[in-house]
């Protein structure tokens, strides 16, 4: 059999990248501009005021708009999972088709049939009932984030599954573990209140373009109030959550963590870098003693304390990593990059043995190394210990955007509350708040680059790597289907920005219109 | 209401295009046959790709 090209594994990983990228534009603003406009139905329903009702149902308008356009963008994932992606999915077998099935079949009938009252039932059934469908909508979809985020943190960390060399899947033994291991939990709860504050950052955003405008004053306010304590409720909650992240990929990816921080040389009472540069094209692979960076602030003792609990802990670097010899958290030393590409080796050789061996006690000797290994299976498809090491500076840049963003999101909800109706007053503040609309997603979308690219070479942690994941197909035909996205979406991009833009320009429903 | 209208008109394009054309010409299954067959071209595949 041929080698695989390397560019087939680029742009196999381009082609995902951009759809997932493109998924990724629609969905955290339907998590998060749907409780905004949950708790402004709430407010109606609570005060009796027709005012509420006008707000939540432009909200719901924008809403609708953003979730028709992306509904289904999700599925193109899952045909490259079964083109592109073939022996990943046969491989990952029942842990990814479980959480799938089960979104797929839950989630989307019960966001139906909510949806379809929260649009059309405002004069058909009670008030109560309606926001009880508006509630459950905007859960329908949150659960559907979490078997999705289920299924990417088990890829990132894992765990509840057995492999079975006669089926060549991975099998659940432990749904509880899967479904609740501590890096879904966590990885949700970032997600979404990250998302949230994505909603936030939109709503008080187009409510200061109303005015700029002079327009719809008073909605713009009612609005910029909500979602200013939503907001900032929401980013104190992500700064937490991504602190608990950041302990979750100390513990099982190291070498995400190394490359988020920059950090070649490991050692006890590590400080965290606050900002820097990073020394263009220096080589993170490489054992020379160069300095990496051209410039760094750090936060002394910061990140041991993040990653061990301990100001004075241990934090492997890149080099640490490769080279192992150091001791683990419990107590074990860890292995270097050779010996685990080996028993990958030895692992792989092991389950072509046991499948082309027929007597029993043949079989079952070979089992006995392939369970031994198996912990170290994907390595066994690398080439050099360098293709271990993910984009330093992709990781390094994306995660300090992702989370020096976050801090000014905290000061930007917090100055608005304390602004009040003030903000009327403040132009340069209403146009600063409306330029950072675009920022929510940069920091959603970096946050993404730090959870994919940061866990580089990896399809699943430790067993799969993408070289052995994706299919046997013609570069020239992943091409293809590459620039169709492209083309694809951008359309539906462009689609939806016109038509949001649209109904922003039309603005909420006036008095005289409201029924 | 023209907006609905509108979105109701890009739901079902785009559902369209997805199923009908990118899935039908674009994004066959890669694995074919029964489970048997599959998991022989898997495992072949897995094991043929040590690194050498
Ligand atoms: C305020 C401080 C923040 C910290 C310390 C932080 C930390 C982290 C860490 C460590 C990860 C990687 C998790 C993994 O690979 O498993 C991550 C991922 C992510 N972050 Fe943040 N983050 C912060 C703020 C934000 C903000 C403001 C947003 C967006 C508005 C955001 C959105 C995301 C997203 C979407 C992901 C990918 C999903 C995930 O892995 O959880 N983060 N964050």
């Amino acid at each position: 059999m041929e080698p695989i090209d390397s560019s087939l594994v680029d742009w196999s990983r381009a082609q995902f990248a951009l759809t997932a990228m493109y998924h990724w534009l629609f969905v955290p603003l339907t998590l998060g501009l749907g409780v905004v406009m949950a708790i402004m139905e709430t407010l109606y329903v609570r005060t009796g005021r027709e005012f509420w009702k006008r707000t939540a149902r432009f909200w719901m308008k924008l809403f609708g708009i953003n979730f028709a356009m992306g509904v289904a963008t999700g599925i193109i994932l899952e045909f490259e999972f079964g083109t592109n992606w073939s022996n990943y999915s046969w491989f990952v077998g029942d842990i990814f088709g479980a959480p799938l099935a089960i979104e797929g079949i839950l989630a989307f009938f019960m966001e139906s049939t909510f949806i379809a009252v929260m649009y059309f039932g405002w004069n058909k059934v009670s008030k109560r009932a309606h926001l009880a469908s508006t509630w459950l909508t905007i859960i329908g979809a949150t659960i559907s984030a979490w078997w999705i985020l289920v299924a990417n943190a088990w890829m990132q960390h894992p765990v509840g599954m057995e492999f079975n060399p006669d089926t060549v899947r991975n099998e659940m033994v432990d749904f509880a573990a899967v479904a609740f291991s501590p890096v879904a939990v966590v990885k949700f709860c970032h997600t979404v209140t990250s998302s949230w504050v994505l909603g936030a950052v939109f709503v008080v955003g187009v409510s200061c373009w109303y005015l700029l405008r002079g327009r719809h004053r008073e909605f713009a306010l009612g609005s910029i109030r909500v979602a200013a304590w939503f907001g900032l409720a929401a980013s104190l909650l992500t700064a937490h959550t991504g602190h608990l992240s950041g302990r979750d990929i100390a513990l099982y990816q190291p070498m995400k963590l190394a490359a988020a921080e920059g950090l070649y040389e490991g050692g006890t009472e590590q400080g965290l870098v606050l900002g820097g540069i990073l020394r263009p094209g220096a080589d993170w692979v490489g054992g020379n003693g160069d300095d990496r960076f051209l410039l760094k602030v750090e936060l002394p003792y910061a990140l041991s304390y993040l990653a061990t609990h301990d100001l004075q802990g241990y934090v492997p670097g890149i080099r640490n990593l490769l080279e192992g010899d150091y001791r683990l958290p419990d107590g074990s030393v860890a292995l270097s990059a050779e010996e685990m590409m080996k028993r990958g080796r030895v692992a792989i050789d092991a389950l072509a043995r046991y499948r082309a061996a027929s007597p029993p006690e043949e079989k079952a000797a070979a089992l006995a190394v392939l369970r031994e290994n198996f912990p170290w299976f994907g390595y066994g498809y690398l080439k050099s210990p360098g293709e271990l090491v993910p984009s330093v500076p992709l990781t390094f840049y994306s995660f300090r955007i992702m989370v020096m963003l976050g801090g000014y999101f905290i000061v930007l909800f917090a100055g608005l509350l304390l602004l009040g109706q003030r903000v009327t007053r403040w132009k340069l503040v209403q146009l600063a708040v409306v330029l950072t609309i675009p920022l929510a997603w940069l920091a959603s979308q970096s946050g993404w680059v730090v959870a994919e690219v940061g866990r580089q070479p990896w399809a699943i942690q430790g067993l799969l790597p993408n070289v052995a994941a994706i299919s046997r197909l013609d570069v020239s035909s992943v091409q293809t289907t590459f620039f169709i996205f492209l083309a694809l979406f951008t359309l539906l991009l462009v689609a939806e920005l016109g038509i949001m833009g649209k109904a922003i320009a039309a603005g909420p429903e006036t008095d005289s219109t409201s029924n | 209401m023209t907006l609905g209208r509108t979105l109701w008109c890009i739901i079902l394009i785009k559902l369209f295009i997805m199923f009908a054309v990118l899935r039908v010409f674009f994004f066959p299954a890669y694995l074919q046959g029964d489970d048997q067959e599959k998991q022989q071209r898997v495992s072949d595949e897995l094991t043929e790709r040590i690194a050498p």
